[in-house]
């Protein structure tokens, strides 16, 4: 399969992020076709598209538009989430730097098809600064040549966006998690329902859209529903940014119809990996989701494969390793990081995110014990599903499936107090306390 | 997480100090009046009002907090309860140049560590500490959004792609 250039179209270009290269590739014709249209019908073709959310979930997009109420009492907000926290993964980085007015046009035509607020809210992650930089410039152009603010080319409709920027907080990816953050309090997701859809920001209905898919809206428009389904197969439509990073010899995005095989991406895209080492694991879909092993990876890279497959394709953060990783060391840094981003509302979370990485790092050090790989997957079955919102069952992904699938190396670890031997140290174990 | 360390701004007994009473600047402001109008709700301006007042105080401080929450009639711990759920909002005051060293998945596989306990060893500093003469802290970061680049370091604002243990002396040379 050879990769495409759709969404990465402009991207190449010189000045990509300007308004006159996004115009002189036939930017904001879409917006003004859709804003044509009745806003039902836009979230028909949308819907027709099949276009899953890329943020994680691959919730039905259109669906999504669908539940928002009309005639709620008060007013609808659109909300684009690019809080790419997801360890993995840095697509909607790529978009935001490099084509923020495609992103732009999308929330145009979604905040139309859905009757949002005049005012709808980029959420940014607060260490992607310049991205914010780059889309507050966008939209300054945007605003000037009327394709924001009152009466939007002539249609009537009223549309503003504007940046906020999260704090450090990988919670605020969830989307009530975020709703809370532009609300201004502490990022704890919410109970559901109420869903957003029904009540969201500010008590509104709310949709809560990746950059990405906001990204597929324009070129649906343009293109036509059975154009984007061209790509990929029923069900798993679209081009699609795969993210490749770890040991890897050309790590980058990658844009590819959905679906392209896991192996074929690896190993003839991105080089293998280097050194003349062996794979031994990949994570398919950011830090959340559970791994695979080097057998397991001729598979397509789309929601239901995945999902069958045992893991998901999530936010499709694609890490990869190789055999000098020592597995119990990878996931350990991943429990590392699901405890320090726990929020803490919910015990099963807050408190077995801790204790796994604690169990992680003591089996690490050689201090193990026998039955610390049940223990992990005990804790895991008492933290999966038992949690307020998905971070608790991201957490378990990685623990779980490493334990099924590499129990030997765990085991290893206990019996001979020591890594595989082929594998490196990639950090001081004799650290000071609280370093690492 | 306040508590009682001598080393906290937060621990009771410096709760506030009347005599360092803050304001914002008239630029930042004018900009603080704009962020308002921008919102539905003035609580829904706390998060830019703190990025705001980091950027004036560089930290923020238990008078930034009382400001902050008179100007939005928030109460101080209601502010202090959103400055402490987020990392970026820095609890005590940080060096002129603050290192955030991504060490996450794949940073660590590309050597991230080995620039982090490098970076602590040469600056003479512990992990989240300021260097004695002011100008660095040293913080080890989740993942950053950046991971073909592995590893990263932040430098305030910017981003540092592909580094490693020379490059990192390298760069430190021309933060002065």
């Amino acid at each position: 399969m050879q990769p495409i250039k759709v969404l990465t179209a402009n991207m190449d270009k010189p000045n990509s992020a300007s308004i006159d290269v996004y115009l002189d590739a036939g930017g904001y014709q879409a917006a003004q076709t859709a804003l044509k249209m009745q806003p039902d019908a836009v979230t028909q073709l949308v819907k027709d598209s099949e276009l899953r959310g890329r943020g994680g979930a691959g919730f039905p997009t259109g669906g999504k538009w669908g539940f928002v109420p009309k005639n709620a009492p008060k007013p609808t907000y659109l909300l684009c989430n690019a809080d790419e926290s997801e360890p993995g993964t840095f697509k909607d980085r790529v978009i935001i730097e490099k084509d923020p007015h495609l992103m732009i046009e999308g929330m145009i035509i979604t905040g139309y098809a859905i009757g949002s607020n005049p005012m709808s809210y980029i959420y940014i992650r607060g260490e992607f600064y310049y991205g914010a930089t780059v889309l507050e410039k966008a939209l300054g152009e945007a605003r000037q040549r009327g394709y924001l603010g009152k009466n939007i080319f002539g249609s009537g409709f009223d549309f503003d966006i504007t940046v906020a920027r999260g704090a450090g907080a990988y919670i605020c990816g969830e989307e009530t998690g975020l709703i809370e953050s532009i609300e201004g309090h502490r990022g704890q997701p919410r109970v559901k329902p109420p869903f957003p859809a029904v009540i969201g920001a500010f008590g509104g209905p709310t949709v809560v859209q990746n950059v990405e898919t906001l990204a597929c809206v324009p070129l649906i428009v343009k293109n036509g529903a059975e154009w984007f389904k061209s790509f990929g197969s029923p069900k798993n439509t679209g081009p699609k940014l795969y993210c490749v990073s770890g040991t890897v010899k050309k790590p980058g995005v990658y844009e590819f119809p959905m679906g392209i095989s896991l192996k074929e991406l690896v190993y003839e895209h991105c080089g293998g990996v280097p050194d003349g080492r062996k794979l031994k694991a990949v994570i398919p879909g950011g830090a959340s989701a559970p791994m695979l092993t080097a057998d397991e990876i001729d598979i397509p890279l789309n929601f239901d494969a995945l999902m069958k497959a045992g893991s998901m394709l999530g936010s499709a953060g694609i890490i990869v390793l190789d055999d000098s990783v020592c597995i119990v060391d990878a996931v350990w840094r991943l429990a590392k990081f699901f405890a320090h981003e726990s929020c803490g509302q919910c015990t099963p979370c807050r408190e077995g995110c801790n204790w796994m990485e604690s169990i992680l790092d003591r089996i690490e050090r050689g201090e193990g014990r026998k039955q610390d790989a049940d223990l992990l997957l005990d804790m895991a079955d008492n933290i999966g599903g038992k949690s307020l919102c998905a971070l608790g069952d991201a957490a378990i992904g990685p623990v779980i499936s490493s334990v099924k699938k590499f129990r030997s190396e765990y085991m290893h670890h206990v019996e001979h107090k020591s890594c595989l031997p082929e594998t490196r140290r990639y950090r001081r174990l004799d650290a000071p306390v609280g370093a690492h | 997480m306040a508590d009682l360390h001598p080393d906290n701004p937060y621990a009771p007994d410096r709760f506030p100090d009347p005599s360092k009473r803050v304001a914002f600047p008239p630029q930042a402001k004018e900009k603080f009046d704009w962020i308002l109008t921008r919102y539905p709700t003035k609580e829904a301006a706390l998060l830019p009002t703190l990025h705001l007042a980091q950027e004036v105080w560089g930290w923020i401080s238990p008078e930034v907090v009382r400001y902050v929450g008179s100007l939005l009639d928030l109460s101080p711990a209601t502010v202090f309860g959103v400055v402490s759920f987020y990392n970026m909002y820095n609890q005590k005051p940080v060096g002129k140049f603050h290192l955030q060293v991504c060490t996450n998945l794949s940073c660590m596989v590309n050597r991230a560590y080995d620039i982090y306990d490098h970076l602590c060893e040469k600056l003479r500093v512990n992990p989240g500490q300021t260097s004695p003469d002011g100008m660095y802290t040293v913080t080890e970061v989740e993942c950053l959004g950046s991971c073909d680049t592995a590893p990263v370091v932040q430098v305030n604002n910017d981003y540092h792609e592909n580094m490693d243990v020379q490059k990192m002396d390298r760069l430190l040379g021309q933060l002065k």
